[in-house]
């Protein structure tokens, strides 16, 4: 078609292998090389050439398509939340009660909200600081084999379904008692240690080691490294770390079924009394008896729940790009 | 920085030696606290596993192995006969139709990611396919059964089944748009972003070289995908498709919600079913009886071994082919 030097149509399907790659390879490598003197006719793929360059342009197209697609639901989920939960949402909703009859209209969620900041506080409470020392004992202290090992043993944690983990604290904490928010919390903190150690040993591995040599030089004490160069700069990271594990936590739901789930519709801080009400179980819940008031409350809390977890996770994500430590 | 470490030499005596009797406590006991930590966590995964041993040895005891076997699941009081067959089969097909999608779609968006899409519109999807995982299960659960079902069942479902009815899968009339295939499509869902962020990296960390190399033989991009970029990494997106596995196997809420619970094994993809974590988060605030708890935990016990057994095998293909496993 645009053949440069308006060669004759005849010299298109030469059989000679060596010309047909010299047709091919400006097609490989981008634009033609025109300056060069070429003999072999139009610069236009044809036959088997063609088809090779067909199915490339088709597979691109799938990815693509698959990348537009995963977008897309993304979309469609926070847009059918957004579209349902903000009619509901009002400053009422945030700080009332919900009514005694799950299904009669209005009342708000705000012993939920309450209730799933404790449990978060605490269970952050929990696993920030053994997750802090977890990954120290990693980077600082830990050989060859202990390291793989204690990692490995991090990862099947992080791995372990989180039902189980609620199967396993209501073994150790509900049976002969009772529910409370602070069962909660534990599962909860057993779901976020493992996030918090191995993000934030990521991080301390990105420490220059200049820094630390300095220290040594200087005759400083390990622990006095440890808590004077080693974690200062490595903050961000592990804050980064901690945010995106709550974000992650804050919506677990499984273990909370089982750990703090009956309770009342008033607001309470108290951990270690009675079970919390808390915003996924509400939701659960919700969604499982089929009352369209429930149903619409349970829309504006869902709301309330994906606008602090994609809050929670874009600021962990931008904290993240500007903390000079981490990629 | 460090303005607060004095260096211990240039103090006088008394004070220089309690510096260092400060320093060594200070070391000890840095180590031991961190010693104390990483063992806590090894503590956690074995107390894990006594517990829900414990937990579930009544139903062991009573029903040993054929718990695995059977089907009937009647939890009132004169019956009390437990079996778990049904939802090991809900399981093995929600988590195997998930992992059907969702392999090839999360490989075609890594390598949208990693090989096609230009660098700024990179960096705006890359995060986006990341929050798909961030979104809550019981979030998405509950979008699955009002909104997700609903168009399923109007659409999705009589299609498949007017297209491709003389399948078995897709066999039954579709009748609410909760069952297995919802649940699967939901499961796909949560476990692309997984293997898709995993799969990115490790087409990322393909060497350059290799690449261009095969570009200049003359291959397109795709031939160099095929030839190059996956044999390379086709371990790693092994062990990434296995971390998924383990996620699906693994999820109790959103299952719960969408897929309708039977205890009937299907064919068909269109009817309702049950799976072994969603069994238990239906169930256990309703539950009485000690043999049901326990039968609940047994159900957990199922889930704990094959989990860790998707995860070991995620851990061991992605060591065994020196690949690293770029997720966690």
């Amino acid at each position: 078609m645009s053949d440069p030097f308006g060669r004759p149509p005849e010299t298109t399907d030469l059989p000679d292998p060596a010309v047909q790659l010299m047709t091919e390879e400006p097609e490989a490598m981008g634009p033609p090389a025109t300056d060069l003197p070429d003999f072999s006719g139009p610069l236009t793929p044809s036959g088997h050439l063609r088809r090779r360059q067909l199915i490339s342009r088709l597979a691109e197209v799938g990815q693509t398509t698959a990348a537009l697609l995963a977008v897309a639901v993304l979309g469609i989920v926070v847009y059918s939340v957004a579209e349902r939960g903000a009619s509901v949402l009002s400053l009422g909703f945030l700080t009332k009660d919900p009514p005694l009859l799950a299904g009669s209209a209005g009342g708000g969620i705000a012993p939920a909200i309450v209730g799933t900041a404790v449990i978060m506080a605490l269970a952050t409470a929990i696993a920030m600081p053994i997750g802090i020392l977890t990954a120290l004992y990693l980077t600082e202290f830990a050989g060859r084999w202990s390291g793989r090992a204690f990692r490995l043993i991090l990862d099947l944690l992080n791995g372990l379904p989180t039902i189980v983990v609620g199967l396993f604290v209501f073994g150790l904490l509900v049976v002969g008692h009772h529910q409370s928010g602070f069962a909660g919390s534990f599962a909860l903190a057993i779901i976020m240690l493992p996030l918090i150690a191995r993000a934030t040993q990521e991080v301390l591995l990105l420490v220059p080691v200049g820094l630390r040599e300095a220290a040594d030089a200087l005759g400083v004490s390990h622990w006095r490294t440890v808590r004077g160069v080693v974690l200062p700069t490595a903050r961000g990271g592990i804050l980064t770390a901690t945010v995106l594990a709550v974000a992650r936590g804050a919506g677990e739901t499984a273990p909370l079924i089982l750990l703090s789930s009956i309770f009342a519709n008033t607001v309470s801080a108290n951990p270690f009394g009675q079970a919390l009400p808390n915003i996924p179980v509400y939701i659960f819940t919700a969604s499982e008896s089929a009352e369209a008031n429930g149903f619409s409350r349970a829309w504006g809390a869902a709301f309330v729940l994906l606008v602090f977890i994609l809050l929670a996770s874009i600021v962990g994500r931008t904290l993240s790009r500007r903390s000079t430590l981490s990629r | 920085m460090s303005g607060s470490t004095r260096l211990a030499g240039t103090l006088p005596g008394n004070a220089a030696s309690r510096v260092r009797t400060a320093d060594r406590i200070g070391d000890r006991l840095l180590h031991g606290l961190c010693m104390l930590a990483a063992l806590l966590a090894v503590l956690a995964l074995g107390a894990i596993a006594y517990k829900v041993v414990d937990g579930a040895s009544p139903a062991i005891s009573r029903f040993g192995l054929g718990f695995l076997t059977h089907s009937t699941w009647k939890p009132n009081p004169p019956f009390e006969v437990f079996g778990a067959a049904a939802l090991v089969y809900g399981t093995a097909v929600t988590s195997f139709v998930a992992l059907l999608l969702s392999v090839p779609l999360a490989i075609s968006i890594a390598l949208y990611l990693s090989m096609v899409a230009p660098r700024r519109v990179r960096s705006v999807i890359g995060p986006l396919v990341e929050m798909l995982a961030a979104i809550p299960s019981v979030i998405l659960g509950f979008w699955g059964i009002l909104v997700f079902g609903p168009f399923l069942q109007a659409h999705l479902e009589p299609f498949l089944h007017s297209v491709l009815g003389f399948l078995p899968i897709f066999g039954a009339t579709p009748t609410t748009g909760s069952g297995l295939f919802n649940a699967s499509l939901i499961l796909t869902i949560m476990v692309v972003p997984i293997i898709a962020s995993i799969s990115r990296d490790l087409f990322l960390s393909v060497p350059r070289e290799l690449q261009e190399g095969a570009a200049a033989l003359g291959a397109t991009r795709w031939e160099v995908v095929r030839g190059v970029v996956l044999p390379s990494s086709a371990s790693g997106v092994a062990a990434a498709a296995c971390l998924g596995l383990g996620r699906a196997l693994g999820e109790a809420i959103a299952v719960t919600q969408v897929i309708g619970a039977g205890n009937l094994i299907h064919a068909s993809l269109f009817q309702t079913g049950d799976t072994l974590a969603s069994r238990i988060a239906d169930q256990f605030q309703g539950a009485t009886t000690r043999l049901q708890i326990a039968s609940l935990f047994y159900l957990g016990l199922i889930l704990l071994v094959i989990g860790l057994l998707a995860n070991i095998a995620a851990q061991w293909i992605g060591r065994r082919f020196d690949v690293t496993v770029a997720a966690q």
